[in-house]
């Protein structure tokens, strides 16, 4: 019953209400980024089916939008910060009655999750499964869309907040991450140029033009180093592996090489990770907390977290030397 | 012959982060520039970037949690985490963060990727606390030290999601690795994958909690020679 695009209908809500509000305090950049991002929500289905009939005209637009998205961001204002004294005591009102109670939202998003991820095949409405289990590795994503919508419900009626305070506060904190917000989708729409234009396959080319292949340990240097600048390139280790494996994991270090594809692919893919961990084209994990966290400069995150990608690319290539060739 | 003109789009992407332009706009340019380098028509390109986009929705799931976190935020979630926190006495900014880090990685490990997150518990929750314990352990935190703190927060969520996925349930990675060396004639379970990436899961937490603790120890010692300096000891 439940299926994922009705999690975007509540996202294009979401994102719709910050659109009307942005406008509204004539915010004109915002109120166009947010509400481009509704229409994608709301209408991204309808494109897809479209396109894949033959009809290319709204992909095209969309593609067009996405441009827009580009020159709005740049345009965008960031909002200066609410005045947050102003409801301090009504906040201190509310935290003394409820006290711990406040977690019991906050806690319900993971339990609902996990409850409902646990109990889709379980869980049924007249004759149809609850969550919709056609795609399998969209029930997790379900299962957390219905358990925001959940906590939401028992937060409102908890702190007896009128249902549309929820528009206003999620639009709030919607324009505190600003085009962080933005930029994971538009690098996937980056990542399909780069994919479609052969990036990946070019990097792989000049990577395999210098490469010893007689020595073991060059290859699988080049193998674990390459995952970590392409993943830090393409800001994903998921696109960064299958040019890698197929360009230097397989052809050098399992055939000539005898590697264990195994713990190659695995520890291979790990190492990517390192290299997300450095990168600002990884969005939704670096840049998008330095705004939510509303701290002073972007790359905050990145700046605490690179010894931590240094050392477990170190790490990394140990266990690939140790395991690869056992 | 493999063509290396689609290389100017990445030229772009280091350049424009360099000098700090709107990163989504960086990112469009990039975008059209590797495309048309590579020769890709400008109506097959908007189609390609429009199709992208929308492929890509469920990315913007992180939103999700905003409307209740924004509720309980403006109820006054973030103080009483801080209060609530302080009632642990002995509880330091590194205990904080290595118990949220090793909880992190466990849950991801089960598959429990979503259950946790920067929107959902790091900003109405651990972000809080952190300062509220490493402030109560240091004294008030300047703006940078603040801005660091946090950001610890925000990268002990990141490093516990990433070196705790796929251990114990195949999920998006190992079942990727798994199809990808199937497509080439290599047939491996899932659970032979995923095994693997115990042994990093172990060394991720062994060191991101020795930088946690050395991040602590080097603000202490900080803020006892700034103590020291002022009291002219």
């Amino acid at each position: 019953m439940l299926q994922l695009v009705h999690v975007f209908y509540v996202l294009g809500a979401l994102f719709a209400g910050a659109a009307i509000l942005n406008a509204r305090d004539r915010r004109w950049a915002s109120a166009g980024i947010w509400a481009i991002i509704a229409v994608a929500m709301v209408l991204g289905d309808a494109m897809l089916a479209a396109a894949r009939a033959g009809t290319r005209w709204p992909v095209q637009a969309m593609g067009a939008g996405v441009i827009v998205l580009g020159v709005l961001a740049q345009l965008a204002r960031a909002r200066p910060p609410a005045d947050d004294h102003a409801r301090a005591a009504a906040r201190q009102a509310t935290v003394a009655r409820l006290g711990n109670r406040l977690f019991i939202p906050a806690l319900a998003i993971p339990l609902v999750t996990f409850a409902l991820l646990k109990g889709a095949p379980y869980l049924r409405l007249g004759s149809a499964a609850l969550i919709d289990a056609a795609v399998p590795t969209q029930v997790a994503l379900i299962a957390f869309g219905a358990a925001c919508l959940v906590a939401l419900v028992l937060a409102l009626r908890l702190t007896r907040t009128p249902a549309f305070h929820a528009l206003g506060e999620s639009r709030r904190l919607i324009d505190t991450i600003g085009w962080a917000l933005v930029l994971p989708m538009t690098l996937a729409a980056l990542g399909s140029v780069f994919d479609k234009a052969g990036v990946g396959a070019a990097i792989a080319d000049l990577v395999s033009a210098v490469i010893p292949t007689d020595s073991r340990l060059a290859c699988l240097l080049v193998y674990a180093l390459g995952m970590v600048v392409l993943t830090a390139i393409l800001g994903n280790a998921f696109a960064a592996f299958p040019i890698l494996t197929s360009g230097i994991g397989l052809p050098l270090l399992v055939a000539r090489h005898g590697a264990h594809p195994a713990a190659l692919g695995a520890l291979g893919m790990l190492t990517g990770y390192c290299g997300t961990l450095l990168t600002p084209m990884a969005a939704n994990f670096n840049l998008v907390p330095a705004r939510l966290l509303e701290l002073r400069d972007p790359y905050t995150v990145i700046r605490v977290q690179w010894p931590t990608a240094l050392a477990m690319i170190a790490a990394n290539i140990a266990l690939l030397s140790l395991f690869a060739f056992g | 012959m493999i063509s290396h003109w689609p290389l100017i789009g990445v030229a772009v992407v280091i350049a424009g982060f360099a000098i700090r332009f709107n990163p989504v706009l960086v990112v469009v340019v990039a975008g059209l520039v590797s495309g048309l380098s590579a020769g890709i028509a400008p109506g097959d390109l908007l189609a390609l970037l429009g199709k992208a986009f929308v492929d890509s929705r469920t990315l913007m799931l992180i939103a999700m949690p905003l409307p209740v976190v924004g509720v309980l935020e403006r109820a006054g979630l973030r103080e009483h985490a801080t209060t609530w926190i302080l009632g642990f006495a002995r509880l330091t900014l590194a205990r904080l963060l290595i118990a949220y880090l090793a909880l992190r990685q466990l849950l991801s490990m089960f598959g429990l990727v979503h259950v946790a997150g920067h929107a959902q518990t790091v900003r109405p929750l651990i972000a809080p606390m952190s300062e509220a314990t490493a402030t109560r352990m240091l004294g008030p935190l300047d703006d940078e030290t603040r801005d660091r703190v946090r950001a610890l927060a925000a990268a002990t969520d990141n490093v516990g999601v990433f070196f705790g996925e796929d251990v114990f349930v195949a999920f998006g990675a190992v079942l990727l690795i798994q199809r990808f060396y199937e497509a080439k004639g290599i047939n491996l379970s899932p659970t032979d994958i995923a095994w693997w990436a115990l042994p990093t899961a172990i060394a991720a937490f062994v060191i991101h909690a020795a930088r946690i603790a050395v991040f602590q120890l080097r603000l202490e010692r900080r803020f006892a020679r700034a103590r020291r300096q002022r009291t002219g000891l």
